[in-house]
């Protein structure tokens, strides 16, 4: 139970976030159960696993959206635990986030979208605004864009719009959440090398979460293969491809059965297809 | 940003709008006059009983009206209604003898004081009280004098059949 | 049978609950509201919505609502030939009951739904999370507009709404049926007093408030699924239309 592999970097000062025996729970369902991670700074740390292992609610524990229940995060040497209100929108100023599909707002179109963090916190003028705006729409490529509108976009561009206004307050942390969910192989390509390209011309620290596995191991530097609520692997991904783990190998080749089995759990095959008058039970909403 | 400007002309004319249905409800449909009118002449008058007649009723001569009721009281001495009018300083040569009745609009409708002319050389001024005034009618009160009559009428027509 | 007063309970309870959180959020709204006033543009965008664009169906049902009113009306009275007071009577009704419910209820189907559903779209796509990821306040800037929007709104449509059906009234009592314009007018204006008038005007602003309330908060606390905006906008307009007979109940009783 506790031959958790140790996390990257331990006893670095340079991580940016690092995150220590994280307990939390949804109801009765526990989701982690000792979680614990290093993000180093400056650099692209990916957080992998099978799909519902919590991997979202990692990211709104880390920003503070929601608290946890034993444990400590501490992001830029700030505990979370000891921020108030203020304290954490000041922080999430200092973030920037990419939504799985965008979260572009649809009313204002893709300028206004861009700019909206802006005008939001910053009473800069109009022109600088546009400045800047036009800057980060032009590093995405999409500056001819922005008179369109997110219900004109395809996923891709959205995405990438997404990006821009992620960027747009020069922040020191992006996270993004399955940035490639959906997205076809030249779509996939242009997110793959903005992130890669942002974080080294940035300076910024990257923390990428999805289950692209083949596509995450070419820009990542730190990787983290979640399970179960702890963390099952760590280490760079040439590492954990050679990992000899059951559970990390059927995660990273992508196998139907092994540990995360194939089957819901079902009564036995030729016993229930031999039973007759079997009455179907109706589940209650 | 046109689409904003455009957004918030529409908006005004909206709240405008809405105003004016305001207005036009209170102006239109009310006959309250905003802000109370102190011209004109008080005149009094006593009734037996004023039936249904309310403060802000009319006071008309010959069908024109010439003021309103403004304040209706019980005088405790004599068991009898007083009623006050304002009427507009414009009628100002209104016989001192003129009587006040109290008559109903339509058959149904509300009641108003009506004031028949009489002969004087000399008018009413401010604070005169009409001497000469009837009551309203009340319905009941007709209708059993109407049954007493139709009885008495029978009866001495019975007197005199055989004759 | 016990089953059956444990569910009861269970449901009064959870209406409780749900009812002080309504109110809770309502208090919450009213403490940010002197801060967005400074910013009107959003407001006024919002006034729009729920307003103006409301404007042709409140009118056209307002029309109706006085043409049959006026028709109904003639109907009646004929029968007891006082056929003079059908401006006052309509006019006592549209102004007191009718107006401030109709608009209500006709404001709830169209603004309250749209409403409710388009802060549940942007909670289903993450539109909120987002905003609250880049440290922007989604009451502030997306809930408050539109319900401030909403309260704004509903007296301006309820005014309109009578004086619309006020002029159906008289469309069928004086050009179709044939009542004398003058007689009609004057019985109406005789009938009608402020304090009416007044009545009609709180009750729309309460019902603006009560409509508008309602509609943002099922949109703010639907589930983050298509399903989820569904059915908020479902709610909205039951919650709502109860709400206001309700109201205009204890309204009209409180003003008699």
């Amino acid at each position: 139970m506790s031959d958790a592999p140790a996390p990257v970097g331990v006893g670095e000062s340079g991580n940016l976030v690092e995150i220590r025996d994280l307990y939390y729970s949804v109801g009765r369902r526990p989701v982690f159960s000792g979680l614990n991670i290093n993000m180093r700074r400056g650099r692209i740390t990916a957080i992998m696993g099978p799909s519902g292992t919590g991997k979202t609610t990692l990211l709104r524990l880390m920003t503070g959206q929601i608290r946890p229940d034993r444990g400590t995060i501490i992001v830029d040497g700030l505990d979370l635990a000891g921020l108030n209100r203020a304290g954490l929108y000041g922080l999430r100023r200092r973030m920037g986030m990419l939504f799985q599909n965008g979260a572009l707002l649809t009313d204002l179109d893709v300028f206004e979208n861009v700019a909206f963090p802006l005008r939001e916190h910053t009473d800069l003028p109009e022109r600088l605004i546009r400045h800047i705006v036009l800057t980060k729409l032009h590093a995405v490529g999409l500056r001819g864009a922005a008179q369109m509108y997110p219900a004109e976009l395809s996923g891709g561009m959205a995405r990438r719009v997404a990006l821009a206004r992620a960027m747009v307050m020069d922040p020191d942390i992006l996270i993004y959440d399955e940035p490639f969910a959906g997205l076809d192989p030249i779509s996939l390509g242009v997110i793959l090398r903005l992130i890669r390209q942002m974080n080294d011309a940035l300076g910024i620290t990257s923390i990428v979460v999805s289950h692209d596995v083949q596509e995450l191991s070419t820009i990542a530097d730190d990787s983290y293969l979640l399970s179960e609520g702890r963390v099952v692997a760590s280490g760079s991904p040439e590492e954990l491809h050679a990992n000899t783990s059951e559970v990390v190998r059927q995660f990273m080749n992508g196998m139907a059965d092994g540990p995360v089995p194939f089957h819901f759990p079902a009564p036995d095959y030729s016993a229930q297809l031999l039973a007759r008058g079997e009455r179907r039970r109706r589940r209650r909403i | 940003m046109q689409q904003t400007r455009a957004i918030e002309i529409g908006t005004g004319l909206f709240v405008l709008f809405g105003i004016a249905s305001l207005l036009f409800m209170v102006t239109q449909i009310t006959a309250e006059r905003v802000g109370v009118q102190r011209v004109g002449y008080v005149l009094t008058a006593e009734f037996e009983n004023i039936g249904g007649l309310k403060v802000g009723a009319p006071v008309s001569m010959a069908g024109v009206t010439l003021g309103r009721v403004i304040k209706i009281e019980f005088n405790s001495k004599d068991y009898r209604a007083l009623v006050e009018m304002r009427i507009d300083p414009q009628f100002d040569k209104i016989p001192n003898d003129s009587d006040a009745a109290i008559f109903t609009q339509g058959l149904l409708g509300n009641q108003y004081i009506g004031m028949t002319a009489g002969g004087s050389e000399t008018f009413y001024k401010d604070g005169d009280r009409i001497e000469l005034t009837q009551s309203a009618l009340v319905l009941e009160n007709l209708i059993s004098k109407f049954l007493v009559n139709f009885a008495e009428g029978k009866s001495r027509s019975a007197e005199e059949a055989p004759k | 049978m016990i089953t059956l007063l444990r569910e009861l309970w269970r449901s009064t309870r959870e209406a409780l609950v749900q009812l002080g959180r309504v109110f809770l959020f309502f208090l919450q709204l009213l403490a940010f509201t002197p801060a967005a006033l400074m910013r009107m543009r959003l407001i006024v965008h919002q006034i729009f919505n729920a307003g103006a664009l409301s404007l042709v169906i409140i009118m056209t049902c307002g029309l109706f609502v006085g043409m049959v009113l006026g028709l109904l009306g003639y109907d009646l009275l004929s029968r007891v030939g006082s056929e003079e007071v059908l401006g006052a009577g309509a006019a006592l009704a549209l102004t007191k009951q009718l107006g401030p419910v109709m608009t209500a209820l006709l404001f709830a189907g169209r603004a309250g739904t749209a409403l409710a559903s388009e802060i549940g779209l942007m909670r289903a796509t993450d539109q909120l999370s987002a905003m609250q990821m880049m440290a922007v306040d989604p009451v502030r800037r997306v809930v408050l507009p539109r319900f401030l929007g909403g309260v704004v709104a509903m007296p301006c449509l309820t005014a309109i709404f009578i004086s619309i059906g006020i002029f159906g009234v008289q469309l069928v009592g004086i050009q179709q049926v044939g009542i004398d314009s003058g007689s009609f007018w004057s019985q109406m204006r005789s009938a009608v007093e402020l304090d009416d008038i007044r009545e009609g005007m709180v009750k729309g602003c309460v019902f603006g408030v009560a409509c508008s309330l309602i509609a943002v908060y099922e949109g703010y606390n639907s589930l983050p699924t298509a399903e989820g905006v569904g059915r908020a906008t479902t709610r909205t307009v039951v919650i709502s239309s109860v709400a206001t007979l309700l109201l205009n109940f204890m309204l009209t009783a409180f003003m008699l």
